[in-house]
């Protein structure tokens, strides 16, 4: 192996990742006089977060009744009874201070007439525990929330002088003997040099992994780095196998047109016109949440009714709202279909069809943000020195299914969550133990394969050909036989990984190494997210099943816990889902039958 | 390496946006028209890389212009390339 200079760094607490949650966590690390720094590949203004258009939930009943106990309901009813109902009451109980922080920080949300924060409606949150209205609770800067959230908490947090390593890329974690993690070899893509962060802890924001997936919203960033980091240090994921597809991507590009559309009147039509929602959602109609809303849309066209040449998408409607509401309300949409779909919206209607967007899936943690696995007997055994926030943790608040806007507020809250809980148990300024001399021999052997890999199948390839098996065989339609096959071939396609070609030998924005290092997250990823969906036997949330088409509460109401080894084999084991509430503030919500 | 190699390799990463929507129009430029770009072009791409992914969807959508001529430039082009 190649002798590889370190440069070493201290700092109380690492946070990897720099969109919402990462931000949130870092500005108040360093808030509470932790000394933190915050390591991120892309500028934190560029992270995905920025996609987040629609808006962040919270009960404060600026247009109507609302009450955080219905956002509550609603949290658990969505996540179709798999959510930890102590984590869901302490998010939507947490929602309003923290909008309302957010506010005093500077993010400029949108006004009513009388100057309270204007809510929009949004598909799954409703009033009255599913018997009222549809609520209004979801607050928005314009169609800007998500980079008014990051702007916000990037100044906030270099104002308490939290330190940045911008286009720094994190290798690996790094552990003590214990089992304690104590930091991360990150690389500095401009300079090309290796550097060792150590820190108290580490807190993992790297978000979501949706390049796993051939058709998705998600930026060419979101490849799962953390979980990637996690089940490389052999440990577990849990839910894997929820993955959200959200029902509006446009045909063909993959770009979102946010549910916001439908909050204002868009409606979802088949070959025939028909207003097709009216009959598998009778109450909420195309505001009924995303998996219901997907699972409708798939059953549409596999039962012959969609458009176009291949019958293979469906249409989205806003012909009717008139161009004055489309460019008032729904900026940017109209344009976006233009681009991307060719369409005039005030004439035609969208192509569109369901598209990878989120993962309910990933690092599991308590309501602090700590990472927990299951240890011997004790489901909630908690990982010395390793957090995990925002869309790379199962926390889990969304359980099987996550309602939208629902993200937003899981970043802020989470985040905050966990500076606070550093805050009680890390003390400024401590020191550090030292390291075994051996602690970053086996990162870097993988740096040292990865740069200097030979074979014949560039990174490129390995990534279409695990895109093309999960959007086959592990998206929204699920059956025993093309998950076992789908298995199958995402195990040759972790196999040929050992295969790979890198052709840049260099350390110098070597976007090359980077994407193949991306890639071997994403593997991990996928392989966890389609063995987990095998071995899952029932429909639950994102979940359907074709041959288990009902939820199956005496089997498995649980969370799944899946690792990967070195190989890209698969084992399992469970933690129960938390059916109680931290106060008696609220109770706990029994499973019911989903329905909208 | 020599210092443009490593320059088109800087840029490729900062392509890496917010959103898919940039990444798949930026990437159409750099793969389709930095090749064959003039000085001032290739400047202004460098440049518009730096603004904030919002601004640039703005311009794209045809509210407003960026201040810069080379970085108008190349707004330009992937304005007509898809119709916007």
């Amino acid at each position: 192996m190649s002798a590889y200079k370190i440069q070493e760094h201290e700092y109380d607490m690492i946070v990897v990742g720099a969109g919402g949650s990462g931000l949130r966590a870092t500005f108040g690390l360093a808030a509470k006089g932790l000394k933190t720094v915050c390591i991120t590949k892309v500028f934190p203004t560029r992270s995905h977060t920025v996609a987040a258009q629609g808006g962040i939930s919270a009960a404060l009943g600026n247009m109507g009744e609302d009450d955080w106990r219905y956002h509550y309901y609603d949290t658990i009813k969505g996540s179709d009874w798999l959510g930890d109902q102590d984590a869901i009451e302490y998010m939507c109980k947490e929602a309003p201070a923290a909008i309302i922080e957010l506010e005093h920080y500077g993010l400029p949300f949108s006004r009513t007439e009388e100057g309270k924060i204007y809510q929009r409606p949004f598909g799954g949150m409703t009033t009255k525990y599913g018997e009222g209205p549809p609520a209004q609770r979801t607050c928005a800067a314009a169609d800007r929330t998500g980079h008014a959230m990051l702007h916000t908490l990037y100044q906030q947090s270099l104002a308490h002088d939290a330190q940045f390593m911008i286009e720094y890329f994190a290798l690996d974690l790094i552990w003590d003997a214990e089992g304690v993690c104590r930091g991360v070899l990150a690389l500095d893509m401009a300079e090309g040099t290796l550097h060792l962060f150590r820190g108290h802890g580490v807190v993992l924001a790297t978000g979501g992994y949706g390049r796993a997936f051939f058709s998705a919203t998600s930026a060419h960033t979101c490849t799962g780095d953390g979980g990637g980091l996690v089940l490389r240090s052999g440990l577990a994921l849990q839910d894997m196998e929820f993955v959200q597809f959200h029902p509006t991507g446009i045909y063909g590009a993959g770009c979102l047109i946010t549910e916001g559309v439908r909050g204002e009147g868009g409606i979802l039509r088949n070959s025939s016109g028909e207003r097709f929602m009216e009959r598998y959602a009778p109450h909420y109609k195309d505001l009924a949440s995303r998996d219901v809303v997907s699972r409708s849309m798939t059953i549409e066209i596999r039962e012959g009714r969609g458009v176009g040449e291949h019958h293979d998408h469906l249409l989205l409607d806003l012909t009717h709202l008139g161009p004055e509401v489309i460019h008032e309300k729904l900026p940017g949409i109209a344009e976006s279909a233009r681009i991307f779909a060719n369409v005039d919206v005030t004439r035609q209607p969208i192509p569109v069809l369901p598209t990878v967007h989120y993962n309910m899936g990933g690092i599991p943690t308590n309501y602090h943000g700590e990472v927990v696995q299951r240890v011997g007997g004790n489901p909630d055994h908690v990982v010395p020195g390793l957090y995990a926030i925002g869309e790379a943790a199962c926390v889990s608040v969304h359980g099987g299914n996550r309602l939208g806007s629902n993200s937003l507020l899981d970043l802020v809250v989470f985040g905050r969550a966990v500076a606070n809980r550093c805050a009680e148990t890390i003390k400024p300024g401590a020191l550090h133990k030292q390291l075994p001399a051996s602690a970053c021999d086996k990162a870097l052997a993988n740096l040292d394969k990865l740069r200097n890999a030979n074979g014949s199948s560039p990174t490129a390839e390995i990534r279409l050909n695990m895109q093309r098996t999960m959007q086959a065989d592990a998206a929204v339609f699920r059956t025993a036989k093309t998950l076992t096959e789908g298995c199958q071939k995402m195990a040759k396609v972790f196999s040929s990984f050992e295969d790979v070609k890198v052709s840049d030998r260099s350390l110098v924005w070597n976007s090359d190494l980077i994407e193949t290092y991306e890639l071997q997250n994403l593997l991990y990823n996928a392989v966890a997210t389609i063995n987990s969906a095998e071995q899952r036997k029932e429909s639950r949330g994102a979940h359907a099943r074709e041959d288990f088409p009902e939820r199956d509460d005496e089997n498995w109401q649980k969370h799944t816990l899946v690792k990967v080894d070195e190989s890209g084999k698969s084992s399992f084991d469970f933690r129960p889902v938390h059916m109680f509430t931290l106060t008696d503030e609220v109770a706990v919500v029994p499973p019911a039958k989903r329905v909208y | 390496m020599s210092d443009s190699d490593a320059e088109l390799k800087r840029l490729r990463w900062r392509c890496r946006r917010g959103t898919r929507e940039l990444d798949q129009l930026f990437g159409w430029w750099l793969d389709e028209r930095h090749a064959a770009a003039s000085a001032e072009l290739r400047r202004g791409f460098a440049g518009l890389l730096e603004q904030q992914d919002p601004e640039i969807w703005d311009w794209l959508l045809g509210r407003g212009t960026p201040p810069d001529a080379g970085q108008a430039a190349v707004i330009d082009e992937i304005r007509t390339r898809h119709r916007v």
